[in-house]
């Protein structure tokens, strides 16, 4: 129990040091996790989209592919990528093991599954008529997949938030295709893990604190744009009504 | 104008030989529908008929397994990509839920015109005036979801009208809202359309639906059509079992013709001779039907010469089912009879399970269905 205050403390602390080494590790974690987020999202949305709208042949191995990245481990994920990027590997020429880049590249690997199969499963959700409808009120296909994603928007941004989740907590790969080196590439997970080793359980449990933060801080910023307005736009009526009314 | 002679001659909308299949199994088969410029048709039918899987691929939702489908004359089955999109854009399809996008009432309504180009202060204009056609003025800032399922089947009416299609598809449009917003909008919708001067294709199960807003009528079963004609054709001359069944006449008989004279026909049904008014001769075998609402009942014995009924069986009552202001009554008589009088009449008569009544009936009211 004592050292969760004291790590709330220390928390406190690291956040207001100004110790720029620490300010580092912070503000690389929320660059390499959201840009991997971004470029997931990028990537994993339009595949999503087609794996729901389209029927192509090999869709069902990709839905299970996908459904099987979705859960996969990500050190397995790390080995890939070191053997990948170092020196001998296919990619080894790019020179980029043990950088960030490297990391957010394994990163998008891992959020793009995710956001793709958030995406499928809510497009999948909604009434397969709506589609139907725009296309019967003169939508082209493109036009009426916009309008199912409008309808699906809850899901997408649950499917974001999923991505990067994935990412935010994860250690395993950027550990070891980042190598977690101090002022380089080392993010808030693997700082806990460090510290950890080292016996620092209060900078642990610090950094700790201050992830959960940034990644409610992130989420309270997604859900707001998932908020549906029509039902707020309802429950201000119902209220105002109920004023006049009292 | 020479050429437009023509064009009110040919049908706007026409299937010839279309069949559509799932798997083995054949889910429509229709031979030939054709739709006039300007006319209400009513596809009826139960549910299960094919009824909506029609508008899909009338609409080019849906390719046909096989067969031809004419807008004006050309044809459209199995179009893809732009044209596609050219041709449904000459239609409109309603279906049971009015599936309003998220947004604004006045977003909704001016989907179609969205997408088609319309610049905005048009589509907002024309919103506003579809609007105040379906009699929902002023509600364009509504967020769809606090309307009320009638104001939302209005909504979706207005959205498809809006575009002022050649041809709009309503599917069962009505059938998830309650008895008098149904009503109402079933007046409505036959006023609108007419006015507009629109063609149209409804489809039910519901008769009385059909029955109020027909301007001509197809029944459908089991993907095939089974009658078409004016709706007093399919009330008061179905041919065959289904037709009379799907449409009310629960009563219906094998029988032979004994005697034919002046129109007048007697015809054995189990034993007991009824009179109908029609055309056969001695000997032809014969299916009738007749309507439980044209059955009165009176507690037998009763003499009662005034009566125009040509047709009396006494009988006894085997079962009364009581449906809100009138009941249903089966009668053996010996063959079972079943006969809708009011519940007050019912009372009047003090009839009840086991009593004995004459069943009587007009020789006009015995349709023949299958000869």
């Amino acid at each position: 129990m004592i050292y969760i205050l004291r790590a709330f403390r220390e928390a406190f602390y690291m956040l207001f040091s100004f110790d720029w080494e620490f300010y580092r590790i912070v503000l690389l974690s929320l660059f390499v996790n959201g840009v991997a987020t971004i470029i997931g999202s990028v990537i994993g949305i339009p595949a999503g989209v087609a794996l729901a709208e389209f029927r192509f042949p090999g869709r069902k191995t990709a839905l299970v592919l996908t459904h099987a990245m979705m859960g996969l481990p990500p050190v397995v994920m790390g080995v890939l990528f070191v053997l990948l990027l170092s020196r001998s590997g296919p990619l080894g020429f790019m020179d980029l093991l043990y950088t960030p880049t490297a990391m957010i590249m394994v990163q998008v690997v891992l959020a793009a599954p995710i956001v793709a199969g958030f995406t499928n499963a809510s497009l999948e959700d909604v009434d397969p008529r709506i589609g139907m409808q725009a296309r019967s009120l003169g939508a082209t296909r493109v036009q009426s997949v916009y309008v199912k994603l409008r309808e699906a928007r809850a899901g997408l941004v649950a499917a974001v938030i999923a991505g990067f989740g994935g990412v935010v907590s994860e250690v395993g790969a950027v550990l070891m295709v980042g190598g977690n080196i101090k002022g380089d590439t080392q993010v808030l997970t693997t700082y806990i893990v460090q510290e950890t080793r080292k016996g620092y359980m209060d900078q642990a449990l610090a950094a700790g604190i201050i992830l959960i933060m940034i990644a409610i801080v992130v989420n309270i910023f997604l859900t707001r744009l998932q908020a549906d307005k029509g039902r707020q736009a309802a429950e201000t009526k119902g209220l105002t009504g109920a004023y006049i009314h009292g | 104008m020479v050429e437009g002679d023509i064009e009110i001659q040919a049908p706007l909308l026409e299937a010839v030989d279309l069949t559509k299949a799932f798997g083995d199994r054949l889910v429509l088969d229709v031979e030939r529908f054709a739709v006039s410029r300007g006319e209400i048709l009513v596809v009826l039918g139960p549910s299960g008929a094919g009824k909506s899987v029609f508008l899909r691929i009338l609409n080019l939702l849906e390719p046909p397994t096989s067969g031809r489908v004419m807008l004006a004359g050309t044809e459209i089955q199995g179009l893809e990509g732009r044209g596609r999109v050219e041709v449904s854009r000459r239609m409109a399809l309603i279906f049971q839920d009015p599936l309003l996008f998220r947004g604004t009432v006045g977003e909704n309504v001016a989907y179609g015109l969205k997408v088609r180009g319309v610049p905005a202060e048009v589509r907002a204009a024309r919103a506003a005036a579809m609007l105040r056609i379906v009699k929902l003025d002023g509600l364009e800032d509504r967020y769809v979801t606090t309307l009320s399922g009638g104001e939302a089947q209005r909504v979706a009416l207005a959205r498809a009208l809006v575009i002022e299609p050649e041809v709009i598809l309503l599917d069962e449009p009505f059938a998830s809202l309650d008895a008098p917003t149904r009503r109402d909008l079933q007046e409505e919708v036959r006023e609108l359309l007419h006015r507009l001067g629109m063609t149209a294709v409804f489809v039910t199960h519901d008769q009385d639906e059909a029955a109020r807003l027909a301007d001509r009528m197809v029944l459908l079963n089991e993907g095939r059509i089974v009658q078409q004609g004016s709706p007093r054709d399919i009330f008061y001359q179905p041919s065959g079992e289904f037709a009379a069944g799907f449409i009310g006449f629960e009563n219906i008989y094998d029988g032979e013709v004994v005697s034919s004279e002046e129109g007048l026909a007697h015809i054995d049904v189990g034993g007991h001779r009824i009179e109908a008014v029609a055309d056969l001769q001695p000997g032809e075998r014969v299916k009738v039907g007749l309507r439980p609402e044209d059955v009165s009942l009176t507690p037998a014995p009763c003499e009662d010469e005034l009566s125009s009924a040509r047709n009396r069986l006494p009988g006894r009552v085997a079962a009364v089912d009581l449906r809100g202001p009138v009941a249903r009554v089966t009668i053996e008589c010996p063959f079972q009879l079943v006969a809708v009088v009011t519940r007050r009449s019912l009372e009047e008569l003090g009839l009840d399970v086991g009593s004995q009544v004459e069943a009587r009936f007009k020789a006009t009211a015995v349709v023949v269905i299958e000869r």
